[in-house]
Formats: C-alpha cells, sequence, structure tokens
C-alpha cells in the first residue's frame, strides 16, 4: 500500500543548519520558501489553496493530514500557491462522502512538492525559538551541506511580489442570490473564495479586481464600498499598493482583511512589522475591545501592525490574548475598518463573521 | 469579570461510589474544583460518601460531610453549613439530580442558596428529553425521531410511525441506564417497562435508531460573557449503538473536513446558549451520516462528564478547574493556560498527537452476561493511550488495558466468512481483536466496514497494523541480527511492543528488547503542550513515542526524583483506592522535597492530573513502556506497592532489570507471595492457617481436595479480585469449576483452602519501616469468611472481636511484619472463630482499604508510608510503640455493585469480588453508621412493610432473632415453608408463600405485586442458588433492599432500631479532632 511503503525520499533544509528527512507524498522537485508552521487539526484543502500561503512552504502540526481527501467544494481558489507541504503523516486513503480524490493525488495533480514523515515538532519548536525560517524542500539527492547553503541563498520572502502572481488579472462580477442591497469592490492581492461567498450571504454584490486596478478606476464605478483582501508577503514592499489605497481613503467605506488591514493601516501612516514565527491557526484568541467579549479566530500572517504608530483618529477594536498584537482598526472619520484575523474563517471558527455585518452597517452610513 | 464576592462559602457535591457510568473521573474534577476554590479564598464544604478519594481528604476543604447524597442528609448539612451557594456540576448526574430534588422541594429557596455552573432550567432542558427535543427545533437542529411515553400503550402508539430497530432511553439516568437497542415487538415490550422502571420520573424516549451511524462528541466550555470554545472534539471509532463510554474512541476528531467541524462546532454552541449554560462545561453528542454529513443532536450534558475528563488529559487543558473559575465570576480570558502559564484559558487547544481510549470491561466477573454492547454502558473503566499516529495511540492503548492484550491479539473465528460476519456484526467487548483478524485473514476492509460499520479510514489504520504484523512475520526464525534496522524502526513507530514482536518473531521478550537497544532505537519522551508547541510549556506532561527527535530531557542539576507507578485503568479489584495511594505518595514526596514522577495510563484518576506530580508520563504500564521511563528519569527508585496488582507484577522484572525498588523488598514480597515459602514462615513464627493445598495440574485436584477436607476455596494463583475464587462444597462442584476455568486466561498453581464457616474475617492495614510495624487499624468484616474482603462490609473499631483477641491480632500482624521487614503498606487478613486467630493473607503493598482506614482514623497511611520508605522511621514521626487510638465513633464501609448493569446475573455474594465502589457512613453508634452506609450504597431502606424471609438451614437460629425484632420494629412477614415453618414454631407470626418451583401464587408473584418491602435471603448448596435466582433478580429490578447474608441482615436490624438524632451530625475534620490519641506504650 502506498502508505506504507516507503515513497521516494525528500529531504528538508533550513538556513539555520536543520535537515530532516522523509518522504515525498507529492510531485518530485525542489521548492524553496519562508517556513512556516500551522497548528489547524482540520482545513488542509483550504490551507492549501489559500493564495496568502504564496511563497511559504507550510508546516501542519496535525499529526495525520490527508484523512478526508480533497473536496474541491472547499478550495479557497482555483489552484495551490504555496511553495511546499509538510506533515508528519500524509494519508493516501480518504474517508469522506465529499471526498472527490486523495491528497497525494491532488498534489500530482496539482504538481506539489509535499513531504511525508517528517518530524514537524521539532521543526515547529525550531521556528517557534529562532523564527520563521527560509529553507529548502527537495527530493534531489544532495548533500546537507548543499542544501544548508542553498537555504541561507533563498532571497527574503520580502524581495518577492508575491500578490502579483496570484492576484486575478481579470476583473469578474458575483451577484447574491437574492437583489443586491449594495455593491462592493473587493481588490484581490490574493483573496479567499470564502470572502466573496461571506458577501454574497450578505446580499452584496461583488466585483473582484486585481490588485494593479487604480482608485480612480474602482471611483469610477460607484460602488458602496471596498473590501481590501487577504494576501501573501510583506506590506511594507507594497508601496504602489498602498499609494492607490490612500486615493481611496476617506471617500467610500473601506474594509480590509489581513494583508489588507496591513495595507490600509500603511496607507493612513502606521508601520507594519515583522512578527517572529506569524500567526497561522484557527484557535487564536483575540478580544473586542468594545464588548470585551473573546473570539476565536482563523489567523495567517506574518506581518502585524504597530499599534504605537497608528495616526489620530484611530480605535483599537482587537487585540490578539496570545501576544497583544493588534487585530483590528477602526476610523470613524474615514469610514475604515479592517481585521487583522480573518472573518471568512475556513479553516477555522465562524465566531468572527459578524464582523462582515460591521462593514454592511458602514455601507448603510451606519457605525460598524 | 473578576471573582464573585457576594460569595463566601460554597458547597460542592461528589458523585457518591464508584459505578459502571460514573467513576474516577469524578474525583478528578472534583478535587479540582476544591482546590480552585480553596485557592480563591472561599470557605468550601464537600458531601460525597465515597471514601476511596482524594476529594474526601480532609485538607481539601473546610468542611466534609460522609453522608449519603440523598436529599434529607444533604438538606440537614445545609441546614448545618449554610453555604451561599452549591456547586452541582462536578459530582456527575448524581449530583445534578440532588440539586434538582433539593430546589424542587424548595429547599434551596428556603435557605436562600444559589446553585453554580448550572440553573434548574438549564438542568431540566437538557435532561428532560421532551424539553430538549423542543429546545433543538427552535435553534433549528434536527434530534432523532422520538416520541416521549410513560406507559406501554403510549410506547405502542408510537411505534406505529417508526420501524425497528427502535431506541429506548430513560429520562434522568446515568451511563445509559435501562437504555436498550429493540428490534421486534416482544424485546420492545419489556425493554419499555424496564425503562419506565428505571427513570426516577417513569418516563422514556422511544426513539429512531442511528445504528452505524459516525458519533462525535464535542467538549465545550462558556463563561458569563457568552465566550465559548471547545477544548476537543472526540470521534467514536464504534457508531452510534454503542454507549459513548463502551465506544473507542479518539481525539482529535479524524475523519471531518474542516467544514462539517465548523457545522458541528457552531452548532454546539448553539446549544449551550439555547440551553443556558452560562458558566461552566458541557459535553455534546452529535451523530453524523457517513452517507450524506447529515447530523442530528444526540445529547448534552450541563456539567463536567466522563468525556471532559478524557479531553482533559487528552489536551492539558484542565476543564474542571477552568469550568470552576468561570463558575464563580470569571471569564476565560481571565484565566491562565495552566500549562503555558503566559497564555489565557480561552482558545481551543490544537494536538499534534493522537490519543486513542480503550474501554476496560469486566465480563469474566459475571459469566451469565453477553458481552453484548448496546446503548447501556457496561465497561468499569478505560486506558488512553497517547501516540504520533492512530495506530502507535490504539495499540499503547491496548496495551495499558490490563487484560493480557499487548496488541491486536489473534481471536478463535470460524473458517467460514459468513459466520465471521455474523460476529462481527455484534459489538462486543472483543471487537477490536475480531476485526484486527478479519484483516488478517484477508477480509477486505470494505466488506469488514459494511459488517461493522467502523468508518473505512480507520479499517485501513488496523489494516496497516496488520499489513506490517505480515512484514515483521516473514523474519520468524531468522537470526535476530538479520531483521532490517528500517523496518524495527517502522514498527516501532507504528506502536508494536517488545511483547508483540517478540511473539510474531519467536524469541524471548529480553532478547528482542536488547536488539533493539543496540541498534539504538528507543522511545523519546514528548510534551502534552495544548498548542501543538506554538508556546513553550512549563508543565512536564509527557508521552513516549518512537518517532522523531527527544524533546524531553531531565536535567542533569535537578532534584532527586521518585518514580510512583499507577494502577491502570479501573476494573472490579483494582479501583480508585489505588489511586488515592499513589497520590499521597507523590503529595508526600513533594513535601520531602523530591521530585514525584507519576506514571499512569488511565485518564479517570487524579494521578494524571498534570498539576499533582513534578513529571506525569501518561504511558501504559508494561515492562517496556516502564524501563523506557526509568531509563531516562534515572529516578533514586521506583514505587510498586501503591498502584495495586499492575507494578506489583513487574516488580520481580524491574528488579532483576536493576531497577531500583522502594519499600519492602522484592525478596520479602516474594516470599509473602509464595505460598511454600510463606507457609515456612508461618510455622516458624508459630501462627495457625487454614489447611491448603497447590494443584499445577487439574486431574490432581480432587485429590488434594480430599486431603484437605470439603468444603474448599479454590482460586488460581496471581488472579486479581479473587477471579474465579469458589467455594465448592462436593465433588460436581469440583467438575463444574474445572470446566469453568479452562475457558478464561488464569495462572497456576491453583491454591485450595479449607473453608471457614462461622468465623468473623478482620483486615488490618499497617505501615511499617522495616524494622517495627505500627498498626492503622482493625477493620471488622460483617459477611463472614468466604465472601471476597472487598465485597464485605467492614467497619471500625472492631465490636464483636475480645480485647484478647484484638491483641493477638496485633501480636501476629506485628511478628509478621517485622519478620517481613515491611517498609510502606501492608494489609494482612485474619479469621477469627472460637477466639483463635487464623491469618489468611498477608500482602507487603497497598489494599483496597487503605483510604477508608485513613479516613476512619484521621491520618494518612500512604503518605507515612511513603516517608517510611524514603528512610524515615515510625520513631522519628512520633509512631514507635504507638497504640491505637480511641475512635468515639462508628466507621462502616459496605460495596457497591453493578448488578443492574448485566441482564442475568446472580447478585449472591461469593470469593470472587463483583463490587465497583465503596461508601462510608460515620456516626457515634454502629447503627446510624451502618444505615448511612447502606441507604448510600443505594438501598431505599423501608421502615414499614413487609419482610420476605428465606434462610438456609444453618441461618434458621439467627433468623428467628432477626424476624423478631423486625415484627417488633413493624414490620410483616412472609416465608416459604421451611422458614415459615421454623418461625410458626417460635410463635412469630409469618405469613407462608409458595417458592417459585412449588406453583403459583408463588414468591416471585408477590414481588413483582409490589407486596414486600425487604427481602431476607440466604441459600447454601449450588441447587437453592438455582432456585432462588429468579427472586433476587426480580427484587434487583424493583431496586427492593434485599440481604444475601445473615450477618447483613443482623446489622441491618440494628441500623433499623438506631433512631437518627439531627444534632448528631458532623464533618470529618471534626470527627477526627475528636480522636482520643493514645499515650505512648
Amino acid at each position: 500500500m502506498a502508505d506504507l511503503d516507503v515513497f521516494r525520499k525528500i529531504t528538508l533544509a533550513l538556513e539555520d543548519g536543520t535537515v530532516l528527512g522523509g518522504h515525498s507524498a507529492g510531485v518530485p522537485g525542489t521548492v524553496s520558501g519562508e517556513f512556516v508552521f500551522n497548528t489547524a487539526m482540520s482545513g488542509y484543502e483550504e490551507v492549501l489553496t489559500d493564495p496568502s500561503y504564496a511563497g511559504q512552504i507550510v508546516v501542519m502540526t496535525a499529526p495525520m493530514i490527508g484523512n478526508t481527501g480533497i473536496t474541491r467544494e472547499d478550495a479557497e481558489s482555483g489552484k495551490v500557491h504555496l511553495s511546499g507541504f509538510v506533515a508528519r503523516e500524509i494519508k493516501s486513503f480518504p474517508s469522506n462522502h465529499r471526498a472527490k480524490t486523495s491528497l497525494p493525488d491532488y498534489f500530482r495533480e496539482e504538481g506539489v512538492v509535499a513531504a511525508s514523515g517528517i518530524d514537524t515538532r521539532l521543526l515547529t519548536l525550531r521556528i517557534r525559538e529562532r523564527g520563521s525560517l527560509r529553507g529548502i524542500l527537495t527530493t534531489e539527492d544532495r548533500s546537507s551541506e548543499e542544501l544548508v547553503e542553498a537555504a541561507r541563498a533563498i532571497p527574503s520572502i520580502s524581495e518577492t511580489d508575491y500578490v502579483r502572481k496570484v492576484s486575478s488579472s481579470m476583473a469578474r462580477t458575483v451577484h447574491p442570490s437574492g437583489p443586491a442591497a449594495f455593491r462592493a469592490v473587493l481588490v484581490d492581492y490574493g483573496a479567499k473564495e470564502s470572502i466573496v461567498r461571506n458577501l454574497l450571504d450578505l446580499g452584496i454584490e461583488v466585483t473582484v479586481v486585481p490588485s494593479e486596478t487604480k482608485a480612480r478606476q474602482i471611483l469610477e464605478d460607484r460602488p458602496d464600498g471596498v473590501i481590501l483582501s487577504n494576501g501573501p508577503g510583506d506590506p511594507a514592499v507594497l508601496d504602489d499598493i498602498v499609494s492607490e489605497i490612500r486615493g481611496l481613503v476617506g471617500r467610500l467605506p473601506l474594509f480590509g482583511i489581513c494583508l489588507g488591514h496591513q495595507l490600509l493601516a500603511r496607507a493612513v501612516g502606521a508601520r507594519t512589522y515583522k512578527l517572529p514565527f506569524g500567526h497561522h491557526g484557527v484557535n487564536h484568541p483575540v478580544l473586542d475591545r468594545l464588548t470585551g467579549k473573546v473570539l476565536i479566530t482563523s489567523q495567517n500572517h506574518n506581518y502585524a501592525v504597530d499599534a504605537e504608530t497608528l495616526p489620530s483618529g484611530a480605535t483599537k477594536t482587537f487585540e490578539s490574548l496570545y501576544d497583544r498584537s493588534l487585530e483590528g482598526l477602526w476610523f470613524r472619520e474615514t469610514r475604515i475598518y479592517s481585521v487583522q484575523f480573518h472573518p471568512e474563517a475556513a479553516p477555522g471558527p465562524h465566531d468572527a463573521r459578524s464582523v462582515f455585518g460591521s462593514f454592511l452597517n458602514m455601507m448603510s452610513g451606519k457605525n460598524p | 469579570m473578576p471573582r464573585r464576592e457576594d460569595l463566601h462559602h460554597i458547597l460542592i457535591v461528589g458523585s457518591g461510589p464508584i459505578v459502571i457510568g460514573q467513576a474516577g473521573e469524578f474525583d478528578y474534577s472534583g478535587t479540582q474544583a476544591l482546590k480552585v476554590l480553596k485557592e480563591e479564598g472561599y470557605r468550601v464544604s464537600l458531601v460525597n460518601s465515597n471514601p476511596a478519594t482524594i476529594m474526601t481528604d480532609p485538607d481539601l476543604s473546610d468542611s466534609i460531610y460522609m453522608v449519603p447524597l440523598t436529599v434529607e442528609k444533604v438538606a440537614e448539612v445545609l441546614r448545618r453549613e449554610r453555604p451561599d451557594a452549591i456547586l452541582p456540576t462536578m459530582g456527575g448526574q448524581t449530583a445534578l439530580n440532588l440539586a434538582v430534588a433539593l430546589s424542587k422541594e424548595g429547599i434551596l429557596e428556603a435557605m436562600g442558596i444559589e446553585l453554580l455552573g448550572s440553573s434548574i432550567e438549564t438542568i431540566e432542558m437538557a435532561e428532560d428529553r421532551g424539553k430538549f427535543k423542543e429546545a433543538m427545533a427552535r435553534i433549528g437542529l434536527s434530534v432523532p425521531k422520538s416520541f416521549i411515553v410513560k406507559s406501554l400503550a403510549e410506547a405502542q402508539e408510537a411505534l406505529a410511525s417508526l420501524s425497528f430497530p427502535v431506541l429506548i432511553r430513560p429520562s434522568f439516568t446515568l451511563g445509559g441506564t435501562g437504555q436498550s437497542v429493540v428490534y421486534n415487538r416482544d424485546e420492545f415490550s419489556r425493554a419499555v417497562l424496564f425503562g419506565i422502571e428505571q427513570s426516577p420520573i417513569g418516563e422514556i424516549l422511544v426513539e429512531e435508531s442511528l445504528l452505524g451511524w459516525k458519533e462525535f462528541e464535542l467538549e465545550v466550555v462558556r463563561d458569563a460573557k457568552d465566550n465559548a470554545i471547545i477544548v476537543c472534539s472526540i470521534e467514536n471509532v464504534d457508531p452510534m449503538g454503542v454507549h459513548t463510554g463502551d465506544s473507542i474512541t479518539v481525539a482529535p476528531a479524524m475523519t471531518l473536513t474542516d467544514r462539517e467541524y465548523q457545522t458541528l462546532r457552531d452548532a454546539a454552541i448553539a446549544i449551550l446558549r439555547e440551553v443556558g449554560v452560562e458558566t461552566g462545561g458541557s459535553n455534546v453528542q452529535f451523530a453524523v451520516n457517513p452517507a450524506d454529513g447529515r447530523f442530528v443532536v444526540i445529547e448534552m450534558n450541563p456539567r463536567v462528564s466522563r468525556s471532559s475528563a478524557l479531553a482533559s488529559k487528552a489536551t492539558g487543558f484542565p476543564i474542571a478547574r477552568v469550568a470552576t473559575r468561570v463558575a464563580i465570576g470569571y471569564t476565560l480570558d481571565e484565566i491562565d493556560n495552566e500549562i503555558t502559564g503566559n497564555t489565557p484559558a480561552s482558545f481551543e487547544p490544537s494536538l499534534d498527537y493522537v490519543v486513542v481510549k480503550i474501554p476496560r470491561f469486566h465480563f469474566e466477573k459475571f459469566p451469565q452476561s453477553d458481552r453484548v454492547l448496546g446503548p447501556q454502558m457496561q465497561s468499569v473503566g478505560e486506558a488512553m493511550g497517547i501516540g504520533h499516529n492512530f495506530r502507535e495511540a490504539l495499540l499503547k492503548a491496548l496495551r495499558s488495558l490490563e487484560n493480557g492484550t499487548d496488541h491486536l491479539m489473534p481471536e478463535l473465528l470460524p473458517d467460514d466468512p459468513e459466520e465471521i460476519g455474523r460476529i462481527l456484526k455484534i459489538s462486543s467487548d472483543r471487537r477490536i481483536h475480531q476485526i484486527g483478524e478479519a484483516l488478517r485473514r484477508g477480509i477486505p476492509e470494505e466488506t469488514v466496514a459494511i459488517w461493522t460499520g467502523y468508518d473505512r479510514w480507520f479499517l485501513r489504520e488496523i489494516g496497516e497494523i496488520i499489513e506490517l504484523e505480515r512484514k515483521v512475520s516473514a523474519f520468524m526464525g531468522e537470526p535476530l541480527a538479520l531483521f532490517p534496522d528500517d523496518l524495527l524502526r517502522r514498527i516501532k513507530e507504528n506502536g508494536f511492543s517488545d511483547r508483540c514482536l517478540s511473539r510474531l518473531l519467536g524469541v524471548k521478550e529480553q532478547e528482542f528488547r536488547e536488539m533493539r537497544l543496540r541498534r539504538g532505537v528507543e522511545a523519546r519522551f514528548r510534551t502534552v503542550d495544548t498548542c501543538a508547541g506554538e508556546f513553550a510549556a512549563r508543565t512536564p506532561y509527557l508521552y513516549g513515542t518512537y518517532q522523531g527527535a527527544p524533546e524531553w530531557r531531565k536535567e542533569k542539576k535537578g532534584k532527586e526524583s521518585v518514580l510512583i507507578l499507577g494502577s491502570g485503568p479501573n476494573r472490579i479489584g483494582q479501583g480508585v483506592e489505588f489511586d488515592y495511594c499513589c497520590v499521597h505518595g507523590v503529595m508526600a514526596l513533594r513535601e520531602l522535597g523530591y521530585e514525584a514522577v507519576m506514571m499512569n495510563c488511565n485518564p479517570e484518576t487524579v494521578s494524571t492530573d498534570f498539576n499533582v506530580s513534578n513529571r506525569l508520563f501518561f504511558e501504559p504500564l508494561t515492562l517496556e513502556d516502564v524501563l523506557a521511563v526509568v531509563d531516562r528519569e534515572q529516578p533514586r527508585g521506583v514505587v510498586v506497592q501503591f498502584g495495586g496488582q499492575t507494578p506489583l507484577k513487574l516488580m520481580k522484572s524491574l528488579h532483576d532489570a536493576g531497577v531500583p525498588i522502594l519499600g519492602t523488598s522484592c525478596e520479602m514480597t516474594d516470599l509473602a507471595e509464595n505460598r511454600e515459602r510463606f507457609r515456612g514462615l508461618i510455622d516458624r513464627l508459630g501462627l495457625l492457617q487454614p489447611r491448603s493445598g497447590l494443584v499445577s495440574d487439574l486431574d490432581d485436584g480432587m485429590e488434594e481436595i480430599r486431603r484437605i477436607g470439603f468444603p474448599v476455596l479454590v482460586r488460581p494463583s496471581y488472579v486479581l479480585g479473587g477471579e474465579a475464587m469458589e467455594i465448592l462444597y462436593d465433588e460436581k462442584d469440583w467438575n463444574e469449576y474445572k470446566k469453568r476455568i479452562a475457558t478464561i486466561d488464569f495462572r497456576f498453581p491453583l491454591l485450595i483452602d479449607s473453608f471457614f464457616s462461622d468465623a468473623t474475617e478482620v483486615d488490618v492495614d499497617a505501615i511499617g519501616d522495616g524494622r517495627e510495624i505500627a498498626i492503622g487499624g482493625i477493620l471488622e468484616h460483617i459477611e463472614q469468611a468466604g465472601i471476597h474482603s472487598g465485597d464485605s462490609a467492614c467497619f471500625i473499631p472492631p465490636k464483636t472481636l475480645s480485647m484478647q483477641v484484638q491483641n493477638e491480632i496485633v501480636r501476629q500482624t506485628k511478628i509478621l511484619g517485622e519478620a517481613l521487614e515491611v517498609t510502606g503498606l501492608m494489609n494482612i487478613q485474619f479469621a477469627v472463630q472460637n477466639e483463635t486467630v487464623y491469618l489468611l493473607e498477608v500482602n507487603p503493598r497497598a489494599s483496597r482499604t487503605v483510604p477508608f482506614t485513613s479516613k476512619a482514623i484521621g491520618f494518612s497511611l500512604p503518605k507515612a508510608a511513603m516517608r517510611l520508605m524514603m528512610g524515615e522511621s515510625l520513631s522519628s514521626l512520633g509512631l514507635s510503640g504507638r497504640k491505637i487510638p480511641v475512635l468515639p465513633y462508628t466507621s462502616v464501609k459496605e460495596a457497591v455493585f453493578p448488578f443492574r448493569r448485566f441482564k442475568g446475573v446472580d447478585t449472591l455474594l461469593s470469593p470472587e469480588m463483583k463490587s465497583t465502589g465503596e461508601v462510608m457512613g460515620i456516626s457515634r453508634d454502629f447503627g446510624g453508621a451502618f444505615r448511612d452506609a447502606q441507604i448510600a450504597s443505594g438501598m431505599d431502606l423501608p421502615v414499614s412493610g413487609t419482610v420476605f424471609v428465606s434462610v438456609s438451614d444453618r441461618d434458621k437460629e439467627e433468623a428467628v432473632r432477626v424476624s423478631r425484632d423486625l415484627v417488633a420494629l413493624g414490620f410483616d412477614l412472609v416465608a416459604t415453608a421451611g422458614t415459615a415453618g421454623r418461625l410458626e414454631k417460635e410463635g412469630i407470626r409469618t405469613l407462608k408463600v409458595n417458592k417459585v418451583k412449588e406453583g403459583r401464587p408463588h414468591i416471585v408473584d408477590l414481588i413483582k405485586d409490589g407486596q414486600v418491602q425487604l427481602v431476607i435471603n440466604t441459600v447454601s448448596g449450588k441447587q437453592a442458588q438455582k432456585d432462588s435466582l429468579s427472586i433476587r433478580q426480580e427484587t434487583l429490578l424493583r431496586n427492593i433492599p434485599y440481604y444475601t447474608t445473615i450477618e447483613g441482615a443482623k446489622a441491618l436490624v440494628i441500623a433499623l432500631q438506631t433512631k437518627g438524632t439531627p444534632d448528631s451530625l458532623r464533618s470529618l475534620q471534626e470527627l477526627h479532632r475528636s480522636i482520643l490519641l493514645p499515650e505512648k506504650a
């Protein structure tokens, strides 16, 4: 059986000198990127198809991955965006009534380099202690020294414009099942499909536009609001996008999610910084500072907004109960509302879905 | 929100005795709750009747009342203590039901006492099937189609819109009591009537059966700000139809997509909101149709449960502690995650390992039971395995069960696949092994999936184990040196035990282990940290695995450590009593400044709370696993005398492997256990023992018995809880015994003792320092020798033993203990016949009575024992030459039995232990203490009505006195001819009734008709036992108090004669303060 017999060997090497062996569960090849760990116990299909992971090699901490196969219905985009995938044990037998294919077959279909049989806990502890690490994943037979050397030569994630790579190239408009109460533009920096689904559920007509879309073009369309989506990479290197966002500020309600939140903060003059190893998981507690309630949220980011650098008029709406980092912003005057976490979940709990309602309120001229 | 300042005094309700469906997990939750409330500075009171619990330790609360958990008694406690609030969510269904009853009677309202954690409305909405159904409809969730009925007629009406099989579920019962799946009209009527009888409100649910659907449980905690978290998801490997307590379960859920899981999560939280659990933990159960993912809500428990104990151990998230904090006003974000220390409890644990729980059954004890698993829980305990993958966790849990399994064992299955199918379609305690065997035979996984309803994913995992087995077996007979390295690593990573592997390869386990160690394939230890490594854990809660790099290493400069081996899964004969001893050992070690290291595999215990010891290894208690821990831990010594038979069995092998054993030496323990060597010692000391012999071949049995003389007591050596122990009266009995024992797993030699009738049995608990012995207490048994001491009621101090006999018992205990150089605990059983003391058994280790004795005398024997093992002496503890303290009160221990769980089982007591738990009654006089113990054990003692008396010939004399007293108390008597004749002759008015075989109307008709309120029925001889079986079964079914020994009946009469005085209620602490400490000799 496929699960039992050792597949092709695969080796993983990190810039700190860590070298681990496992077996390939995907296609042969060599990929590189920033290693991050994700602690979600379910939802690997959503993780694989989340464009925010572009440029990263994702290490799942859950012990067994692939149990439910691939449904295709749960995908967050049309393809796999992450650079590589690492797990303790990847199962080739799927058991779920919705499963269309097995995870290893999907890897082969999508051309994903994936490693199984890796000591993911060791890897997680290294990343926790040393921060996100650059590394390489390869099925080639190369010496450890060579691989570590190669890992050290990988350009930083900030040097690549991943947004451009994952953003859609053409605009599209989707309509809710009933009459649309509002029309909104979703700027796609690597948007997850669930954001669209949540907006449609609220009766919002959504036009998804490419990341390079100019503020002027968006305003010409006279939407009721604009959503700045999640996406991959370092917000500090996206100055072009930030300046376009500046052109939207104050003109209509703006709603940012994850990267979109970071970009909005930069647009109003705040700084962003890199977290030691980021937040990647579905169990992150966030305090709603306005109600005092705790939301369990889905998170996936390596950068955060420096709360110290916020301009006046900013209300800090949410904060992480793990590291007290800023998780949400509201500017009453300029009608900006943004969150660092993922209200659309997928994977993850639905606690924060009401945030979409806040956007709806702003479009209705009310406070979020 | 911070802690509530308006409360000052909180009372916790315990769960009473250990019964099936309600076991040590509530000691775990109750103990956590007590500790939290004390930490928070509240005055805390406790009511519980179970002495074998940590929660009833006098230093955990301000006042403990060891009283029956009845409305009347608890109301008395409330009137005396006047707490501001009651926390009823920690003591299982018992505590919840009691809270409802106290509220319904207006007692809580009258005294202005608030309920914490759950309101009455909430409890009722969750427990009342009708209200729950309506609540689910309000939030748009489906429940199985069902009808609430209160009579057979209504039930039959309901049946019209359902199709068989259907499920019968009584309202307000625990552990699925009275639940059954029925397949036809005949079974239906019986199940309906039984269910109505079992429900305290006479109501049942007739429900559509979801046989074969997948079953999931979510553990939810919610606070006053409406923050809710899911601590853990648990998937049942056994599909719907088997009670979750009897199912193999796995955490986290393995076969749900995120979308499906989030749907269940949303539903679980919505249910808590609708039912109104505002501050506390709950368990919500779902059934999912594997064909289309449709789900229905099965039930929810608005309290901590067995599953929450499991979830706590599986994740490291202490649900009971957090639920208690939430109940007193904190919100989740204000509570620390104690494992990481710097993140809040308002998060959801993430697991990077797999946990499998397997129930422990004890059907061997109840040979008449059919071993078929269903909606009514029958397991007596459970073991949990933690591994890097499902296979490792499953195999670790299997070898933790302490029932001879170390793997998926070979099973006897027929050759015909169709017959195999018939067997596999029925869920039984052997099913997991049968599945393994079927796959071994080459039956396709999809076929097995259809037969068993197991998800294909699990069968694929089991299939992988079987495939690996084949790879290993290919090397059978080859030199071990040729066994490939990569295969060795792979099988160990898949959880195979050395014992199983050595069997597959036909080598000795030790040879295999040596080969493995030579190749550097060793277990490494990893942390259960609640967060999959995202944050550093400061609490060393560890499990062993073979994959990956070692994570935990002992600090070189750390304190000296001591390893205590726990007692494994609860089963009959080995329950929480031993966990109590382990925990006290840990406490003593910590007081002494050692690092106390605990090793155990039972999630239902206090000892496996990561807060209790300095380090916890959650591992199977097999030689392989213990040696692996010892190797990494390098403790100063290992304690094997606290955990009962489980660690004791390992003592010799550990000693041989060079592991230092603390306490009484291996040599001396062997001397006490080895019959022949022990007899030599007894002779040398000039002590008396009943005549006895050994048999190593069943064919030699009769000859040896003739030498000793009937009646004899027979049992195999090294069997726990007196399993397969019987009294034989004649040769026919012996022949039947031979047949029966051939079917069970036992070890020769067979021990044969002359059986003493009319003797009083006595237990002594003592401690020694290797030179000297101090007596803890002398316990007099109520039932005569011949009934297992664990099943017998006993009391302290003794009542009928003369001072001379007591002194002789003390003398014998001391010379024996000194001769065995007992260091730590010891227990001796004596029989006293006509003022002569006979020695029955010596055990240089913890006994089942240690917690009871410790509570009765106000002194922790195991703590002192631990100190003695670490080198302190009795004189340094101030115990040298101490006389037994004078107790101004009597403590009675009564056993609690699981008979109602097993259809067709006889309730007669025998030398084979059958009880699952115990209760304690304390009062100034024996009568009051015995009465409380009886009521606490579940007997509903009548104050008037009719008593049925039917006794064996040798009890007739005593029966006359008992009957006379009963008449004087105002009872009417009915009796069968023999007994009636005798009573009439003595001038006692008795109504004669037919025996069952004498024609109708007979005694069973009378009982069925509700005309009998109390039964005294003693029998001798197998025939008489058979004849009277239907009487005992009917009595059991109707919950009529029954006594099967004349001694029990005598004690009952004393209890009925004793009138309680309301002002006599005292807390355990007050009672302990009243003990007169004797002068030193």
